[in-house]
This record gives structure tokens, C-alpha cells and sequence, in this order.
């Protein structure tokens, strides 16, 4: 325990240190900033504030310690599971799979999302609400009739990490950046995404063109790579396992700054707009550090005996129910 | 007069020649000297039908011409595969099963090197100490590994690939494939037990010569090689875009566990 606070002092001061000093970006061959090599975005950082903190935007080195500290000694997540086992569920993910790293954000926010100060998703408007109940709903009532009620994670089309805003995921949290004059490009280690975002100016596709990706272009203001990205495919389950059961519109939008701020890190910050579902935009800001490993494939689709499973797990439940029903009426 | 007017010409005509034999002048190339392999690049061949010679064919007869098999010129030098028996009549298996098992199908990851002569674009990001192929088709990849060879963590649909220089050839070894890819749509395929060397040469600043070499003692007598072009894409703002087939995959892969109306 005393070792791992004395660690965790020692990190913090580093961290603290780099926020201090912007270094000097490293540059490309031919005179970009640098944003090139393996990274990784893993955070204990929350997407949201706690709403026990309140209006509580950062904690003091002190408190981001306990934090850190009780997360990572927190009950083995197998005892858990083996509670709920007695009670007939077998259990999903235990520790052993999940990587959220073992550090919060160098600034010590409570939150990723910065703006608004509440740390949290601005309220949908009525709108949007209205849809996200009659989503939820519908969910209930259907909750595994094809493969298009679950969400994209579970069909392997696309990840948080993949598309805009990169929000971290429970695990394989790891890119590869590479970078040519005409071009910047991101691979995601989930689901072996490649974003290409070209930064020569050239026009985005027509607005009738929707990937699961949208369309990304981008260009340089200074020392800063900045991402538009639009023509998403909405869809309610847009946002993976961060978001569960959203609500998109045609007009999804996201700007995205990324910027070396030292040897170790690039500072990432995301705006998302959709006027037609949140009452006004909101922003992360994230911290990437290296990752040391190679990525590794991840072959979601190949091996997604998941989604077999789920389907006739649900087929078995409806056979069940309609049984008892019959012997109901019997 | 005539005759001095020829000699001019001939003069220039013999430069011209000389530039055109120092390729190497030509290609386009990386601050650090190496060729720069970056660009939209595509096959012009049938080979991901067949890659031996093959005349055209019928697909399934409800898409009449629409699904039929193009003839094309096969990429296989001495247009033979020398597979071992059992690995042979895997193959006819393969053929005859084809509509219903070639993993293109199911938008698997098509492996290398089929990836290379897919009909659709891929995209090659190149800086000096970094690579990355972007293929079109199910959004597969691969990063090459040019600074410091890696070894294969897990098998895998499109192996790892470590990189070395030979002058201006790029040469690729790939390994630790988990045997799952076939090598085209009439079921020629390999074991787990593959390795593929590439070789990737400028032919002119818009054109690469690729060559493979595949080994596999579990599904081959002997290492055998295949050589075919791929051509820069120049089309104006060419570059790849999402082609995410699995969605296109669902009603085949889990159909009959959909939900019916009673």
C-alpha cells in the first residue's frame, strides 16, 4: 500500500510537471508536429462526474490518490461473480479482461467531459428525450429479435475508440498513429479500426453518404491537428459501452483537437454537437500516453459467437415464457 | 540538313531512354532516401476469383451475369500450386462448397495476400519508421513493422509482418497466420503453418511489381510464388472509404435464430 501512494505521488508530480512545461512539438520530416507511434487512452477518469461531487471539477492531489487508490484495491471483481453465480447468472467479464490503466488524468479533473462545468452530458432536449424513452421501451420489449436491437459493439461494427469523439473503453484502449503530408491516420486496436482524415483540404463526402465512422477531415492551426468529422450514421446505439441506448441526429457533429504536449503525451479534446438532441455541446479532454506493446488483431467479427448466444439465449427465454403461459391456461 | 535534324532527335530520344532505365530517379521517395510506398494502390487482376488462369464461369443462376465468375490470366508463376494430396482435394472441397463456405462471404478478413489482389483499393501510409495498410474491404489492416521485428503474439487472420530493406525493395515476412483465410473465391487456401515473403518494387513512380512467396510444408511440397502489378489509384481525391460488410453478413450468419411472428 505505502509503496503504491509513493508511486502514485511520484506519477502525479510528473504529470503535474508536464502540464507546466509545453515542450517543444516534435516534428515530421517534413515539418508537421509529431503525433506519430503507438498511444493508449486508458483513464480511471470517469466519461461523467460521480454526482457525489457535484459542482467538484478537480481534486487535490490528496483526494486523487484515495481515488485512485480505492479503485484499484476495490473488491475483486471474482467475488463478485461468484455471488451472482450462486443466484444462477453466469457471469460476464472479470478483472483479468478489463484495462482502464491505474492513473486518472494528469490535470486531476473529476471528469473527462470539461465542459459543461457540471462535468456531465448537457440534458437532451424534449425531443430527444422523448426518443430516448420510446428507445429504452422498445429495448424492453425487444431486446434481441436480430442482431439490429443489440448494440454496434455486440454486432462488432464499430467501438468508442474507432470513430469521434475517442472515447476510452473498457479495454484495448491502444492506437497507432501515422502520418504522411496529405494524410493523418489513426488505428484502433478494438475492432482493428483505421480512421484516415485527410489534412489537404480536399471536400467532405455528400451529406447522403453515412459511415459508421462518419467522414473526417482535418487540418493545422499551429501545433494542433484539428478534426472535423460528420455524416455519422445515427443509430441508438451509437456510443457503445459509454453511452448505452443513445440518441443521434442527422446533424452529429464533432471537432476534435489533438496536441503534442510532451515526449509522452498528447492532449486530446472533443466537441460534440447535435442541436437537435443535446441543449448545447460538450467536451472532453482526454490525455494519451505511450503504449509499449505492439497492437494485437482483433478479429471481433471472425469470432463473434457472442451474438449466437445472445440470439438464442433470447429464443429459449420466449419458448420459456410461452410455456408457462400455456400451462397457464391449462 | 534532314540528316543533322535526325542526330538532334536521336540525341534526345537516347536521354530520354537514359532517364527512363535510372527508374530509381524517378520514384517518389521519403526524406530519409527509402521509396515512399505511400498511395491508394489496386490490382487490376481476376486473381481473387482464381489466381490460376481461369476461363469465365456461372455463379448462381438467379443473378445470371451479375455473380458469374470473369475469365482472367492467373498471377501464379508456372501456373500450378504443388499441393500436397490431402491439401488438394481440401481445395475441391473448398471449390465445390464455395458459395456457402469462401470466408469472403461472411466479410471475414481476407488474410495476405489475398488482401492484395481483392478488386478494391487499399491505402499505404508511409513515413520514415512508420507503415500501415489500409485495406477497403472489411476494414481489415495491418501494421508493418519496419524499426524492429515483433513476433507473432496470437495467430491471426492477416499474420504480423516484419519488414526489411533490399535496396529499393520493400521486403515483407509474414507469419503467424491462424489458417482460417483462403487464398481466393475457388478455395485455394493454407495452414496455420504459412509464411508469406512479399517483395514490393517501384516499376515507375505509379506502379509497384509485387511478389510473394508462400511457404507451408503442412499444405505445399515445395515454396511456390505468385507476381502480379498493382497500379496507384490517381483518381482525384482518391482515397479509401468504409466498407463494413458484416451488417451485410447478419441475415446469413444468424438468421434462423431471428425472432418469428407468430
Amino acid at each position: 500500500m505505502k509503496a503504491a501512494n509513493s508511486f502514485l505521488s511520484i506519477a502525479l508530480t510528473i504529470s503535474l510537471l508536464h502540464l507546466a512545461q509545453r515542450v517543444e512539438a516534435q516534428q515530421t520530416s517534413w515539418g508537421d508536429p509529431d503525433l506519430q507511434g503507438r498511444w493508449s487512452n486508458a483513464t480511471l477518469t470517469p466519461l461523467q462526474r460521480p454526482a457525489a461531487l457535484a459542482d467538484k471539477a478537480f481534486f487535490t492531489p490528496e483526494e486523487a490518490r484515495e481515488y485512485v487508490s480505492s479503485i484499484l484495491n476495490a473488491g475483486d471483481e471474482d467475488e463478485r461473480i461468484a455471488a451472482e453465480r450462486e443466484a444462477g447468472n453466469p457471469g460476464s467479464y472479470n478483472d483479468a479482461w478489463m484495462d482502464r490503466g491505474n492513473t486518472i488524468v494528469p490535470t486531476l479533473r473529476t471528469s473527462l467531459i470539461v465542459d459543461p462545468p457540471n462535468g456531465r452530458v448537457p440534458p437532451f432536449t424534449a425531443a430527444a428525450q422523448r426518443q430516448f424513452e420510446a428507445n429504452m421501451e422498445y429495448g424492453e420489449m425487444h431486446p434481441a429479435d436480430t442482431p439490429a436491437d443489440r448494440f454496434l459493439t455486440e454486432r462488432c461494427l464499430v467501438f468508442g475508440g474507432g470513430a469521434a469523439p475517442m472515447l476510452p473503453e473498457p479495454y484495448n484502449n491502444n492506437y497507432y498513429i501515422v502520418q504522411t503530408p496529405d494524410y493523418v491516420t489513426i488505428m484502433a486496436e478494438l475492432n482493428h479500426e483505421v480512421r484516415i482524415i485527410p489534412i489537404d483540404g480536399r471536400p467532405g463526402f455528400p451529406e447522403y453518404v453515412r459511415q459508421w465512422t462518419g467522414d473526417s477531415r482535418g487540418h493545422w492551426e499551429g501545433d494542433t491537428l484539428v478534426v472535423e468529422t460528420s455524416n455519422q450514421r445515427p443509430n441508438r446505439h451509437f456510443y457503445g459501452v459509454q453511452m448505452l441506448n443513445s440518441v443521434m441526429s442527422d446533424e452529429f457533429r464533432v471537432v476534435e483537437r489533438f496536441t503534442r504536449t510532451a515526449a509522452d503525451q498528447i492532449r486530446y479534446q472533443a466537441t460534440v454537437h447535435d442541436p437537435e438532441v443535446f441543449t448545447q455541446p460538450w467536451t472532453v479532454e482526454i490525455f494519451m500516453h505511450p503504449q509499449e506493446g505492439p497492437l494485437i488483431e482483433f478479429a471481433c467479427h471472425e469470432g463473434n459467437y457472442g451474438m449466437v448466444g445472445i440470439l438464442t439465449a433470447a429464443r429459449e427465454q420466449e419458448r420459456q415464457a410461452a410455456e408457462a403461459a400455456d400451462n397457464g391456461r391449462e | 540538313m534532314q540528316i543533322r535534324y535526325l542526330s538532334s532527335a536521336g540525341a534526345v530520344l537516347l536521354l530520354i531512354a537514359n532517364a527512363h532505365a535510372q527508374s530509381g530517379a524517378e520514384i517518389p521517395r521519403l526524406a530519409n532516401g527509402r521509396p515512399d510506398f505511400s498511395g491508394v494502390w489496386q490490382s487490376l487482376t481476376t486473381a481473387n476469383w482464381n489466381i490460376l488462369t481461369h476461363g469465365a464461369s456461372a455463379g448462381p443462376s438467379q443473378y445470371g451475369a451479375l455473380l458469374s465468375t470473369p475469365p482472367g490470366i492467373g498471377i501464379v508463376e508456372g501456373n500450378e500450386i504443388p499441393y500436397l494430396p490431402a491439401a488438394a482435394e481440401q481445395q475441391r472441397q473448398n471449390y465445390a462448397n464455395r458459395w456457402r463456405e469462401d470466408p469472403e462471404l461472411k466479410c471475414y478478413m481476407p488474410g495476405v495476400p489475398r488482401a492484395n489482389y481483392m478488386p478494391y483499393p487499399f491505402q499505404i501510409f508511409h513515413s520514415p519508421g512508420h507503415m500501415l495498410f489500409a485495406y477497403q474491404f472489411a476494414g481489415a489492416a495491418r501494421i508493418i513493422n519496419l524499426d524492429e521485428d515483433q513476433p507473432s503474439a496470437i495467430d491471426s487472420w492477416m499474420g504480423i509482418s516484419n519488414a526489411r530493406w533490399e535496396d529499393d525493395t520493400l521486403v515483407i515476412d509474414v507469419s503467424g497466420f491462424n489458417g482460417q483465410a483462403w487464398l481466393d473465391r475457388a478455395g485455394n487456401h493454407a495452414s496455420y503453418a504459412l509464411r508469406v515473403t512479399e517483395r514490393y518494387t517501384f516499376a515507375g513512380p505509379d506502379a509497384i511489381d509485387y511478389e510473394a512467396e508462400l511457404e507451408d510444408p503442412r499444405t505445399f511440397s515445395e515454396p511456390w510464388r505468385m507476381s502480379f502489378r498493382l497500379h496507384r489509384r490517381a483518381d482525384r481525391d482518391a482515397h479509401i472509404m468504409e466498407f463494413k460488410c458484416v451488417e451485410f453478413t447478419e441475415d446469413l450468419l444468424y438468421g434462423e435464430y431471428y425472432k418469428r411472428d407468430e
